[in-house]
């Protein structure tokens, strides 16, 4: 027990970031679906079972159109292809990990960018981390999105922005990443082919070729950088 | 849409991010050695992401109205320069949110 709070403890400072974002971008979707004429008992499955931050805002449209299966799945795809990236590079830190199913199933944007540039704290059980950090954010998640579809419309609160939240947390650790020097240039090729493929593809449909050209030049250049191991990677 | 087209719809986009997220983990298990090229990629993926998703996130950034892009940029670049600064997660975020809350509701 006191193995569980101890480990819960360290995970949650970490959370926090996300707790902020979370409750209020949950708030937004809840509200959002409630709007559409679903029930507060919607947005708490979509919450529990889905649980994809962006995603969740597309399936309000989805659930607002004409029934579409194939648009639904090829929509979901495109969406959250990054997704797979991120269980790629996590293959070895969940390698042999308890409650692998649910780490898993929980590798949303945020808990991968807490865990992927994070080393569980000192006297802390690798296992144990991993979850908390997981579920807190789950929970958070679960409890804005509650929230919003239940009593979203009464919150005086102006809350239009609040979801810079995310950006400022992905900055943080980019430039925890920038400054930890393993990486830059592959730092770089992320920035900058992004930013290409933004401005060739445009804001919808830039995220699967930025991936795609991210994959093919970490490819080409895995030559230069596993030779400067130790000293660069 | 009925209840249970809405079902149906929200089960197909649950199994495919879910699948998405598996696969990998399905396609190279424990016991067998991560491939040497998905090791590489596992060390270099996460810096290349975290560029990407910041440029997602900035995505929207418009230069065709002042709005369009002081905001977020200036948000942004505080938050670089606390954390420079500072090293304080927590600083960093809310800081940078509330100057970009702040912004939005002025320009």
């Amino acid at each position: 027990m006191n193995k569980l709070k101890f480990n819960l403890r360290a995970a949650f400072p970490y959370t926090v970031p996300v707790l902020l974002g979370y409750i209020f971008l949950g708030i937004a979707f809840g509200v959002l679906l409630s709007h559409s004429g679903y029930s507060p008992a919607w947005a708490l499955g979509m919450s529990c079972f889905i649980f994809t931050g962006s995603m969740q805002f597309v399936c309000v449209d989805l659930l607002c159109a004409p029934f579409s299966p194939v648009g639904a799945a090829l929509m979901a795809l495109m969406v959250n292809a990054r997704h797979s990236f991120y269980a790629l590079s996590m293959l070895d830190r969940y390698r042999g990990a308890r409650f692998k199913p649910y780490l898993i199933f929980g590798l949303t944007d945020e808990t991968y960018s807490v865990l992927c540039s994070t080393e569980p704290p000192e006297g802390a059980d690798r296992d144990l981390f991993y979850f908390f950090v997981t579920a807190l954010d789950q929970l958070y998640w679960i409890t804005g999105s509650f929230i919003g579809a239940v009593a979203g419309n009464l919150l005086p609160f102006d809350a239009e922005g609040v979801d810079f939240v995310m950006t400022a947390l992905f900055i943080v650790i980019f430039v925890n990443q920038w400054e930890d020097g393993g990486g830059r240039l592959p730092a770089v090729a992320g920035v900058g082919l992004t930013l290409l493929c933004l401005l060739i593809f445009g804001q919808d449909s830039f995220l699967i070729p930025s991936m795609l050209a991210i994959l093919l030049a970490l490819t080409a250049l895995r030559r230069p950088l596993s030779n400067r191991e130790g000293a660069e990677l | 849409m009925t209840r249970m087209q809405a079902f149906i719809t929200l089960a197909i986009v649950a199994a495919v991010t879910l699948a998405l997220r598996a696969w990998p983990f399905l396609l190279f298990p424990g016991g067998k050695k991560t491939p040497p090229f998905l090791q590489y990629l596992g060390r270099v993926l996460p810096y290349a992401i975290m560029g990407m998703l910041v440029v997602y996130c900035l995505r929207g950034t418009s230069f065709s109205s002042a709005g369009g892009w002081i905001p977020a940029l200036t948000a942004s670049a505080f938050v670089v320069a606390a954390h420079k600064l500072r090293h304080n997660l927590l600083l960093s975020v809310l800081g940078g949110t509330a100057v970009y809350m702040l912004l939005i509701r002025l320009i």
